[in-house]
């Protein structure tokens, strides 16, 4: 009896924990995915479009998951660098130029980039601070 | 007596609202400057107003083909001011000029014009790329390709403001996009980068096409 309770108060302990770390995780997930969506309206929604669905042949859209995930630890770098030349998103071909979006720090990098990777159908969680500075350290 | 008076605001508050919703649907403004001229008609002393008008011009479009005002003679038309590298709200304006496009590209009486106000990157075959791009094929759209001095002028009577910011080679410039019609008078201006506005313009041209003047104009 007193084992089952203690082992009892243990396991809600441990659920406890779980949750606790779970809702931690959504909150800063949250924080990341809001923040960006306000970065996204002022930096690219202009070019990608308010769906993302990009225009016409001019400006790919960022509805393409595979390409996103293909190319993740390489998306900081497009906007810190800029992006030219030529691409294959959605199936279709694109050759344009994207400026470098320079007046960004890392954070709100990687929460432009959380926006974008969880929306317009993507779905591939947190892009951290941390991911993004070592992204940004491998750029070409 | 309270009663009546309250009446009485009621039903005019409510014929001020009939007549303001009438005039709008039948007749679009004028815009620009205008001037009274009197002339002699069949010997009698008559005031005419006249309005400031798009005068004559040379372009060219994105097939090298030469594009003046007489290109535009007996067509309603609008016109933009871009530049095909513009990184800011071009392309919101042409996203959003794509549904006018898509409105009216069977009608040969109607016609869209964008200057670049870049010519110097923007010449006749980077117009006809950007056009092949935009997936627009036709007469119905022309990109303009002429001299700063003449584009920069020509902004002046569609009362855009464009300037160039030194030394980076920036832009600015305002994202309207004016309506003209047949006789080269300015109809009405618009927010280019406002889908609201832009559905306005489409619902505008629609009017601005059954009035008289327009119907009987060649
Ligand atoms: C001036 C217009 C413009 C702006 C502003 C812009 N982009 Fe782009 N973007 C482009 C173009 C054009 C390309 C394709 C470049 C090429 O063809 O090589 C592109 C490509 C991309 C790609 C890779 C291809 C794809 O569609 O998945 C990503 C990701 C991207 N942009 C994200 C962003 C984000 C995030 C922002 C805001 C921080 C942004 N862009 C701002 C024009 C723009």
């Amino acid at each position: 009896m007193k084992l089952a309770f203690f082992t009892g108060i243990v396991l809600l302990f441990i659920m406890a924990v779980v949750a606790s770390c779970q809702s931690e995780d959504q909150v800063e997930f949250s924080r990341y995915y809001s923040g960006g969506s306000v970065i996204y309206l002022a930096h690219c929604q202009n070019c990608h479009g308010e769906k993302g669905e990009g225009l016409q042949s001019l400006i790919p859209p960022l509805t393409d998951s595979v390409f996103l995930k293909t190319n993740r630890s390489s998306l900081a770098c497009y906007l810190k660098n800029g992006l030219k030349g030529k691409l294959t998103v959605a199936g279709r071909e694109f050759e344009g130029e994207m400026p470098a979006v320079a007046d960004l720090s890392p954070i709100e990098v990687a929460k432009v980039l959380t926006y974008i990777t969880n929306s317009f159908g993507n779905k591939s969680g947190l892009i951290n601070l941390q991911q993004i500075e070592a992204d940004l350290k491998n750029c070409k | 007596m309270k009663n009546i008076v309250c009446a009485f605001i009621v039903i005019a508050l409510y014929s001020a609202c009939k007549q303001g919703s009438t005039n709008n649907t039948a007749k679009l403004p004028i815009l620009g400057n205008r001037e009274p001229v009197t002339k002699t008609v069949d010997g009698k002393q008559v005031t005419d107003t006249t309005y400031s008008t798009i005068p004559a011009f040379k372009f060219v479009n994105q097939y090298a083909d030469t594009i003046s005002d007489k290109s535009l003679d007996g067509k309603i038309y609008v016109a933009d001011f871009f530049f095909t590298t513009c990184p800011s709200i071009c392309p919101v304006m042409h996203r959003n000029m794509l549904n006018v496009y898509k409105e009216f590209k069977a009608d040969d009486n109607f016609r869209i014009i964008s200057h670049t106000i870049d010519p110097k990157y923007d010449t006749v075959p980077v117009l006809k790329k950007y056009a092949d791009k935009m997936g627009i094929s036709g007469n119905t759209w022309w990109l303009l390709h002429g001299t700063k001095e003449e584009t920069y002028q020509i902004a002046k009577n569609y009362l855009v403001s464009v300037q160039e910011k030194k030394p980076q080679g920036e832009y600015i410039h305002d994202g309207y996009f004016v309506l003209v019609d047949k006789q080269k008078r300015l109809r009405g201006t618009y927010d280019g980068t406002d889908p609201a506005q832009v559905t306005k313009l489409i619902a505008d041209i629609k009017t601005l096409k059954t009035e008289p003047d327009q119907v009987n104009a060649k």
